[in-house]
């Protein structure tokens, strides 16, 4: 057993971690304010290569693996939960569908310039009466001749206004469900009949942009079907198991942040005469993050080393939804500790700690709510036991 | 062009902390980085490469770990990195540096300049770049913040304490770049990938440099260290607790006590 990170993946650590300091703190609490999508970011990191870290380098990728991108997740949360969303839907679930089920023509089409960030990706599965019941899609697709025709809408998509390509679920068969009936689609932008919605105005991750997207007579060529014909829903299964991972690892270094933080301030903020950090009112919550934090950093990278040799069945589903129920609640404590160490300060818009409040709560919602991660988890340890639940 | 850039693997001055009770450097856990200022002299070869073409040799005498250091280097473009290590090297002083940094360049053949960070922040000596331009025997412009190359001919802006002088010399040189000079770009993340699983960092010894081992090492240095110590810790300051005026007040008292006003 070996828990030491590779030299490489040290560097990259490093390397990251400048780069989040440097040119992804700075603008923060300005994109916040403004709900404003920083692009001038997302260029400098295609630049170096952050767009794609775990895809390989054939397909424009760096290579660097499910542990790669997992540090990536977690150094950029430590700094900015917009940034980090928005890399996180283009790399982790839209570029990743097309990495997990394209054929080599699609990865060379598509995932190669998503990789090399000279395109954004959107993962859009979500309607208005499809959320935890994914299932439930009514987002029609129907062949017409070398062509699928698509009609219906999505809602609630990252990226879904500023993405070039999108993986798209659709029912081709309403009458076989889920298994069967749904297929993925790759689709590009400039397709006829694709059209973007409304933006929404969000609590927290406001530098990041969730839309509403319509599909109008949507005409998308056959060869642009992603994975299996009726395969659909299974490539979206898939791709969020995955994403499960580097999400919980973006909770990881949220969480870091706010411990990091809260730290600092029990150091110098002194009260009766001395530091608060002397008080063991301070110290427990600080002990009880820290634990938290380190069972976390465990079970993410765990999963992650899983991923990365191919030990991807049923454990390592099961895994992936602890990484992202976990990972999200920790979050959830360690925000909400962090801002009660600091006071009053921590409620205050001038501080970074109101903001990471507020980023942290979609954490428990979004790319499948905590209570559908606890479903999962339930269901696949029953099934190891002989019992199939509801 | 042929660059050959001089590099040194330092503790990361940021990240040391001082022990509360002793007051003595913690060094465990500190992380190893290239020196800042030859960060600065990497870019300005990699991007008069990008301008002229040619090559980036990087080359870095240090014991074994050093090898982090040019890895690095390799991720952030270079096309070649060279690593002096051999016992023989251990213990040298910037003289002796200097001679094992030049006998290996010679050992390269034809070059065209060599870059170097103007000092180190762990020795702050800045002597072994001019001595190494002395070693070649080649012309130097030290505290370099601007340079062009125009037909074998390097013209350097020189930082002085109080502006900067223009100079200018033929090729093949030696100029030390200072961290005015540009922002040192990161190392790529498929760099990274690349630097570790498919590029090589060659070790050269004391064979490879071919090299007179009564001048390298600890037995080629004319300066030792007799003993090294820490400074006295500064006197803590006084707060004046006190309402504003007051304290004021005070406080210029004191100061017209000390003959400071």
């Amino acid at each position: 057993m070996d828990f030491t990170f590779s030299k490489e993946h040290q560097l990259l650590r490093r390397m990251i971690r400048e780069f989040a300091q440097q040119e992804v703190a700075p603008l923060a609490a300005e994109i916040d304010l403004e709900e404003r999508v920083p692009f001038e970011t997302l260029k400098k990191a295609a630049q170096v290569g952050l767009m794609g870290v775990p895809f390989p380098q054939k397909y424009g990728g760096a290579g660097a693996g499910e542990i790669g991108y997992c540090i990536l997740m977690e150094e950029l949360n430590k700094v900015c939960g917009a940034t980090a969303t928005i890399i996180g839907a283009h790399t982790g679930i839209g570029a990743m569908a097309i990495y997990l089920d394209g054929t080599e023509e699609q990865k060379q089409k598509y995932l190669v310039p998503l990789a090399r960030g000279e395109k954004l990706a959107a993962f859009a599965l979500t309607e208005a009466n499809a959320g935890s019941d994914a299932a439930a899609i009514q987002t029609r697709a129907v062949r017409d001749g070398n062509e699928y025709v698509l009609n219906g809408s999505k809602i609630w998509i990252t990226n879904g206004d500023i993405a070039d390509i999108l993986t798209v679920f659709a029912v081709t068969d309403p009458s076989l469900g889920a298994r069967g009936g749904v297929t993925a689609f790759i689709v590009e932008r400039d397709f006829p009949g694709f059209r973007v919605g409304t933006k929404e105005t969000k609590m927290g991750i406001r530098g990041s942009s969730t839309a509403e997207i319509f599909f109008e007579d949507c005409r998308v060529p056959a060869e642009n079907v992603l994975g299996q014909f009726g395969a659909g829903f299974l490539t979206a299964m898939k791709t969020l198991d995955v994403g499960r991972i580097s999400l919980g690892a973006g909770c990881l270094g949220g969480s870091q942040a706010a411990l990091d933080l809260a730290m600092d301030f029990a150091k110098s903020r002194y009260q009766f005469g001395e530091p608060i950090a002397q008080k063991q009112a301070i110290q427990w919550m600080i002990a009880d993050m820290a634990t938290e934090i380190e069972a976390l950093r465990s079970l993410v990278y765990r999963t992650a080393w899983m991923m990365d040799s191919g030990q991807t069945g049923r454990e390592f589903s099961t895994m992936a939804a602890m990484c992202k129920l976990y990972g999200s609640e920790v979050l959830d404590r360690c925000v909400d500790k962090c801002v009660q160490i600091h006071g009053g300060m921590g409620y205050m818009k001038k501080y970074p700690v109101e903001r990471m409040y507020r980023d942290a709560r979609i954490t428990r919602i979004f790319e499948g709510t905590n209570e559908v991660q606890r479903q999962v988890i339930a269901t696949n340890l029953f099934r190891k036991v002989g019992l199939r639940l509801r | 062009m042929r660059i050959v850039v001089t590099i040194k693997q330092v503790p990361d001055t940021n990240e040391v902390r001082l022990d509360p009770r002793t007051g003595t450097l913690i060094r465990e856990g500190v992380p190893s980085i290239i020196n800042p200022e030859d960060k600065n002299a990497l870019e300005a070869a990699l991007s008069l490469r990008e301008q002229l073409g040619g090559e980036v040799i990087a080359i870095s005498m240090g014991p074994p770990q050093a090898d982090d250091a040019l890895r690095e280097a390799l991720a952030m473009g270079v096309d070649r990195a060279i690593l002096l290590t051999d016992r023989a090297f251990a213990g040298a002083d910037t003289w002796a540096t200097a001679t094992t940094l030049g006998m290996a360049i010679q050992r390269l053949g034809q070059f065209d300049l060599v870059l170097a960070g103007r000092q180190a922040i762990d020795g702050d000596t800045a002597q072994v770049g001019p001595q190494l331009a002395e070693y070649l025997n080649i012309p130097q412009i030290t505290y370099v913040r601007e340079f062009e190359i125009h037909d074998g001919q390097v013209m350097a802006k020189r930082t002085l304490e109080d502006g900067y002088e223009v100079l200018e010399t033929t090729l093949p040189a030696l100029l030390t770049i200072t961290k005015e000079a540009n922002k040192p770009r990161y190392p790529t993340a498929p760099g990274i990938i690349r630097a570790y699983r498919e590029q090589t960092v060659e070790q050269w010894g004391i064979q490879e440099v071919q090299g007179d081992p009564e001048k390298l090492g600890l037995k080629g240095s004319p300066t030792q260290v007799k003993r090294s110590f820490s400074p006295p810790p500064k006197e803590p300051g006084e707060i004046i607790q006190a309402a504003p005026a007051e304290a004021a007040k005070q406080l210029i008292s004191r100061m017209k006590q000390r003959n400071l006003l």
